[in-house]
């Protein structure tokens, strides 16, 4: 089996697994990364979002050749301790329900913020649209993404 | 105004010392406990067929609520240590909740959670914490030699008349010998200092950085991943399968055929979905391969039939029909729909000589771990069931289908096994929400709702309980309701508040072409055949017409109804379930040629409301649940098989599509009642009366997308 190794959470890693194992797997079984999440499998509910080279993508859907030698971060690696703008709008707003969507909602939200500081309304909508949450926390969400654009002024 | 007092405290609640110190406090609120039962002396052996619940209280006054209560992300495991915290009157920063205690004895007491925990929980789990803060009072007093009447508490600390204080901790041993107190007062509801105050999720923490909480995150020590191959319709069988693809591939450990699925085990998810796919089965027919199509006559034809069962019957409704100066007829259609709880079904199981050991998302661990030990022909006692936190439930995890599969695979294989569903397996294994058709006739006679007959159709069994005596129940005096069902073979379950989740669509959709038809303003109407219920003595009839009425009027003020906005189309829709009254007002607006929502103000009333941040997140989630379902909710098969396996041919409701939302709750001294559920039956109706206001057209039938030309407005046609 092949070996790859990325970037992950700012730490060199390397695992041995099939080359068509999805990231999404090689993090929650071979890596003991379970926070990103499995929803669909195939890229339509963002529950697996994590960044790659800073972007949000979806980490059901990326072969370990496409991230060999990136950089990649999970909703671990978003900060230390929890301190991040996104995660301290989370708790603050309240936003989870069930809870499982919202690694992947918080990794969007992450990434998206960095690419606009002041988003309106309408602009916040359309970067989360891609995210389900079933339990319909999407009031909340959209607050938390408010409330952390103004924490990373 | 003290509550009442309805439990004998000494039958419920027990007490020991722990062996590592502290006060350890069991309590039951089912049953009494038997005399002979006590409390451990070890955490590590807490006992839930005996308790329902064990509060703890340290020598630092540190307290922590041991419950095995299932959280589905309704937020009981928040607002429950929220009522003992009251009652004890300590601060809310010192509790602490813990759930999903490894290896409990068993679990006869445990509640699923959902909507009437809270319901269950008040008084008991306030008693238990008043009664604690009793003993620790009784027990502070005697070492001081003072009269306990003297003493009193804050967040804690326990003060006599001449100013000295005691800390909880510093009186827990004294406390655990003491008699359990009898006749200890509930505080005044104008006292609650916690209650009613905004709680976070206490597993928030966890949540925003990713801990491991879910069953898809539980791992042990040389655990193995199943995938399951299903009959791919309902109504087929195994006949034959070839698994040489499977086996070679690299990570497969075994496959195992069980009933009439089999079994793929690999060291990893993914191998096990990737070789499971690669299996060559043979399937044939065992029972009737039903579709859509078939559903949509079988039950046109219950409801042309005369195969009812009558639930309530007022008066007589055939001879107010006959009279009538006009009977208004419309039949309401809903499909079948799968939870799709964003977790997928799973769970893990070990099978050993000594026990069954089970970890995973359940609503109903008693009856799936009874299940399971009969079925695997074991003595209940050697089942371990752990219950870890769950990817939403909405009914779907009070099914133990997949906890089942998990120990027989484990049973067979021996190994420590999960099974993991996949999105399309969770989709297309379901245990659905029944195709249900409504048709409902009224009688009008001199400007008067006369008769009323209600006649429910649905795929394997109907409403139940009180449902029937539900509004208008008791506010038309010829009131009559009939069902009738048809069995099927694909499995059908309870479906986030079942059988209202509709019915309320089709009553309040039909009471909007009541009032249209009477040419009375439609919240008049409501109000006007609630005064009717007033005073009723029917003990079936639990909606209050008073609270009702208060509901209906607050939404109608507090979204301006009537308005006259350019542009604003509003709809109503009042509802009662699971004790809770609520009324919601949708308004609106045209865009580009077709309605879109753009708000709903939702007034409830669940009595006290014990969290009101969580609270707050329940409504919301069930209204847009309720839109989202409404519009877009569709699940059909064709010869047994499901139409749609997975989100991209499934529409669930997504953040461009949300209104903006206005919630009012009611100010109340009463009992707390459901709130995972109540909100979400009334927004359908909600929605279809506003678009009916807006473009002239009536919804009948979900979801509303699939009717498109009732969705355009040409400008001519625009109302108003
Ligand atoms: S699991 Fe990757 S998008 Fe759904
Ligand atoms: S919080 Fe449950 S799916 Fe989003």
């Amino acid at each position: 089996m092949p070996t790859y190794t990325l970037n992950l959470n700012g730490t060199s890693t390397t695992v041995e697994v099939s080359e068509d194992t999805p990231l999404l797997w090689v993090l929650r079984d071979h890596l003991n990364l379970v926070g990103t999440k499995y929803g669909c499998g195939i890229a339509q509910c963002g529950s697996c979002t994590v960044h790659l080279e800073g972007n949000a993508v979806r980490s059901c859907s990326l072969t370990m050749g496409q991230v060999e030698g990136k950089n990649i971060t999970t909703i671990e690696g978003l900060s230390e301790d929890g301190s991040h703008p996104v995660q301290e709008a989370w708790k603050e707003v309240d936003v989870p329900q069930c809870g499982y969507c919202q690694s992947g909602q918080m990794m969007t939200a992450a990434a998206f913020l960095k690419t606009n500081a002041a988003p309106t309304d309408d602009e916040i909508k359309n970067a989360m649209h891609g995210n389900i949450c079933r339990c319909a926390a999407y009031t909340r969400i959209h607050q938390a993404v408010a409330v952390a654009a103004k924490k990373m002024v | 105004m003290s509550s009442s007092i309805r439990f004998n405290r000494r039958a419920f609640i027990r007490t020991s010392t722990l062996a590592s110190g502290g006060l350890l406090i069991g309590f039951n609120f089912f049953t009494a406990c038997k005399d002979s039962v006590k409390p451990p002396i070890d955490i590590s052996k807490l006992n839930f067929n005996d308790f329902n619940a064990f509060i703890k209280i340290a020598d630092n006054g540190m307290v922590t609520l041991f419950s095995p209560n299932p959280e589905i992300g309704q937020g009981v495991k928040t607002s429950m240590p929220m009522l003992i915290a009251e009652e004890l009157d300590v601060a809310w920063e010192n509790v602490f909740v813990q759930q999903g205690l490894l290896d409990t004895d068993n679990f006869k007491n445990q509640f699923a959670g959902g909507s009437n925990s809270i319901r269950l929980a008040w008084e008991p789990f306030r008693q238990t914490g008043a009664t604690a803060r009793q003993m620790l009072i009784n027990a502070a007093a005697a070492k001081w030699g003072v009269d306990a009447s003297e003493c009193t508490t804050n967040e804690g600390i326990i003060t006599n008349a001449k100013g000295e204080t005691l800390g909880y901790g510093d009186v827990v041993k004294e406390a655990a010998l003491l008699e359990v107190p009898d006749n200890v007062a509930l505080k005044d509801v104008a006292d609650f200092k916690i209650i009613g105050t905004d709680a976070r999720n206490v597993d928030i923490d966890k949540i925003i950085t990713g801990k491991p909480l879910f069953g898809l995150d539980f791992k042990v020590e040389g655990m193995v991943f199943a995938s399951v191959l299903r009959p791919p319709a309902f109504g087929q069988k195994l006949d034959s399968f070839d698994a040489d693809e499977t086996k070679a591939i690299v990570g497969v450990i075994d496959v195992i055929q069980f009933d009439d699925k089999i079994a793929v085990i690999a060291k990893d998810t993914w191998t096990a979905m990737k070789a499971k796919k690669l299996l060559k089965a043979v399937w044939k027919a065992d029972t009737n391969l039903e579709s859509t199509e078939d559903h949509d006559k079988l039950l046109v034809d219950l409801l042309d039939g005369n195969s009812f069962k009558t639930l309530r019957k007022d008066g007589d409704v055939d001879k107010a029909f006959a009279v009538a100066d006009t009977v208004l007829e419309r039949t309401y259609e809903s499909p079948f729909l799968p939870h799709n709880c964003m977790e997928p079904m799973n769970f893990f199981a070990h099978v050993t000589a000594e026990k069954i050991h089970l970890v995973g998302p359940i609503q109903t661990p008693e009856g799936t771990a009874k299940g399971i030990a009969a079925k695997l022909e074991r003595p209940f006692e050697e089942v371990k069931l752990e219950m870890t936190r769950m990817g939403g439930g909405f009914g779907r995890r009070l099914y133990g289908d997949f906890a089942m599969e998990a120990a027989q695979i484990a049973n067979l294989s021996k190994l420590p096994v999960k099974v993991v569903f996949s999105r399309e397996d969770d989709m297309t294994d379901g245990i659905y929400r029944p195709a249900i058709k409504y048709r409902i006739k009224a009688a009008i006679k001199e400007g008067q709702i006369t008769g009323y007959q209600l006649k429910e159709a649905a795929i394997n069994s109907n409403m139940y309980g009180l449902i029937p005596n539900f509004f208008p129940a008791g506010a038309i005096e010829n009131y009559q309701v009939d069902v009738a069902n048809y069995s099927s073979n694909i499995t059908t379950g309870a479906w986030r508040a079942p059988y209202t989740n509709f019915l309320a669509f089709a009553e309040q959709s039909f009471f909007d072409e009541l009032a249209e038809t009477l040419e009375v303003d439609k919240v008049q109407l409501r109000l006007d055949l609630l005064e009717k219920v007033k005073g009723s003595t029917d003990e079936r009839i639990q909606y209050s017409p008073e609270r009702m009425q208060a509901v209906i009027k607050k939404a109608a003020s507090e979204a301006d109804w009537g308005k006259k906005e350019a542009n604003t189309y509003q709809g109503f829709a009042a509802y009662y379930c699971h004790n809770t009254h609520v009324a919601e007002v949708a308004d609106v607006q045209i865009e580009n040629g077709m309605p879109v929502i753009k708000k709903v103000t939702c007034v409830v009333d669940c009595g006290i409301v014990v969290n009101p941040l969580g609270a707050m997140n329940q409504i919301e989630g069930g209204i847009i649940d309720g839109i989202g379902h409404a519009m877009y909710g569709d699940f059909s098969f064709t010869d047994g098989k499901p139409n749609a396996q997975n989100f991209d041919r499934y529409r669930l409701i997504r953040m461009k599509e949300i209104p903006k939302i206005e919630v009012h709750l009611m100010k109340s001294d009463a009992a707390p009642t459901g709130l995972g559920e109540p909100t979400l039956p009334p927004a359908g109706a909600a929605l279809a009366n506003a678009f009916k206001a807006a473009t002239g057209k009536r919804l009948t039938n979900q979801p509303f997308s699939k009717f498109p030309e009732l969705l355009k407005v040409i400008p001519q046609e625009i109302i108003g």
